[in-house]
């Protein structure tokens, strides 16, 4: 069972690549809203590095959840889906593989661009490190929490912006935790060991929630 | 005999109708009585030595607080029973029972924040209970906006239920993120003590009010829902008929 649930993420992971747009989309999203900021924001650097750790969070939730609903939507066209659900892995295990590919597919590309735009925000330079650390930890919640959307919406009319209504609620409590542990770094208030473990925390439940939801309700639409 | 448990009793929709139609209107009666009552008491109260005349608005902002959650809950049950149990009631009262939390979630954001204005002297802040209520609100919305969007109903119903119980999350965080974080928010006082008698009484009537209003307007929002199924059943009948006697005639 491992080695097909290797095969599915190698195979996910290779389509990401091939398949093209879908890690560059997210990508030139990120870069493009981060740009947007100090434009509409106007180039106050003070300003810009205070919410610097905030804007970069909520701008990879937003390009991590474009990437969703194509999560299980391709393989439900052209029928792989099922040939998953029949297979000899068990759907809680497909849809970990799955999120596990999203996961490394955009959370980590997101979370190695993250540094470069901190340096378009001022970010202060301490910040760089708890920044990396904190979105490596809580992006899995991204992938995993947001498996659990793109399955709900698999069928649904206006799939992908009712993606964005379901999960951003539950992203909530990953986006306060994650901003929490780097503004303790950046305003020296301390504080960022109690965040940091709460916010892996989050993720280590997600990996345990998302997977089981999602094949549940992929099992739903399946009959 | 084997016995059978309310629930299973409750199963058979038109069981179900008979009876909540012999009990609405008491319910509804009671409820109205109830909540009159409790803004009776609620205006005699003396104005609070530290909030002055606004602690009135505690009568409603605390047991609509208390529903929202209740309201929730109320799903969550009705959603496990569906995927559990395949109880043919449980998806009418999910369903009925997301719109009626969301309109007690929003009231109690909207007379919390009326309180706040003159107590705290913001309309709203970022503290975690109000963060999490707002979550809570979210997820209302997200359960009626899947729900609208699917064509199949029972699919819908069965999706919905999934998301309302990874979204239980959301209920012990609110209920002890006052104690958490302490951030603005006070710790709940009501089954500590805390409440003198005077403000304690009408809030107690008023929240039992409230609670049977909500059970009220639950079991009529179920009672048209089934109505509203069968309409749609006979409907499909009909034409299901209608096209068999043109094929015949074809």
């Amino acid at each position: 069972m491992t080695q097909t649930l290797l095969a599915l993420v190698g195979r996910d992971l290779r389509l990401a690549v091939r398949e093209g747009g879908a890690i560059g989309t997210a990508l030139g999203f990120y870069l493009i809203v981060v740009t947007m900021l100090p434009l509409g924001l106007g180039p106050d650097l003070k300003l810009l590095s205070k919410i610097a750790p905030g804007m970069l969070w909520i701008a990879l939730l937003l390009a991590a959840l474009l990437s969703l609903n194509r999560m299980f939507e391709a393989d439900d066209e052209d029928g792989s889906l099922d040939v998953l659900a029949t297979g000899p892995a068990p759907l809680e295990a497909v849809t970990a593989a799955k999120a596990l590919a999203h996961w490394i597919s955009t959370g980590i590309p997101l979370t190695l661009l993250a540094p470069l735009l901190g340096l378009l925000l001022n970010l202060d330079l301490e910040a760089y490190g708890p920044l990396m650390a904190t979105m490596l930890a809580g992006t899995p919640a991204i992938s995993f929490l947001g498996s659990v959307g793109a399955a709900l919406t698999l069928k649904a009319r206006r799939g992908g912006l009712l993606v964005a209504l379901l999960v951003l609620p539950l992203y909530i409590p990953t986006l306060i935790f994650g901003i929490s542990a780097v503004s303790a770094v950046v305003l020296d208030t301390g504080g960022f060991k109690p965040a940091f473990l709460i916010l892996s925390a989050i993720s280590l439940g997600s990996l345990v929630i998302g997977p089981l939801a999602a094949a549940a309700a992929i099992r739903l639409q399946l009959q | 005999m084997q016995t059978q448990s309310i629930t299973q009793k409750l199963a058979n929709p038109t069981r179900f109708m008979y009876l909540s139609g012999k009990i609405l209107p008491w319910l509804a009666g009671a409820a109205l009585l109830c909540i009159a009552y409790g803004v009776l008491l609620g205006f005699q109260t003396p104005p609070d030595y530290q909030q002055g005349e606004t602690v009135k608005i505690m009568f409603i902002h605390v047991p609509a607080a208390w529903l929202a959650m209740m309201g929730y809950g109320l799903v969550a049950v009705s959603s496990f029973g569906l995927l559990v149990f395949r109880h043919p009631l449980a998806d009418v009262s999910a369903k009925s029972a997301a719109p009626i939390g969301a309109a007690f979630t929003l009231l109690a954001l909207v007379t919390g924040s009326l309180w706040g204005k003159p107590t705290w002297g913001t309309y709203w802040q970022w503290d975690a209970r109000m963060t999490s209520v707002l979550i809570l609100f979210f997820l209302y919305l997200g359960l009626m906006a899947l729900r609208s969007s699917l064509e199949d109903e029972a699919l819908a119903g069965k999706l919905s239920a999934v998301l309302a119980l990874v979204g239980v999350i959301i209920l012990p965080v609110i209920k002890f993120s006052v104690d958490w974080w302490n951030t603005l928010h006070q710790p709940a006082g009501v089954m500590k003590g805390a409440l003198d008698p005077v403000f304690l009484q009408p809030l107690l009537i008023s929240a039992i009010g409230f609670s049977l209003a909500f059970f009220a307007l639950h079991m009529q929002a179920m009672r048209n829902e089934i109505l509203r199924r069968r309409v749609k059943a006979r409907q499909v009948m009909e034409v299901d008929r209608a096209s068999h006697e043109q094929g015949a005639q074809a």
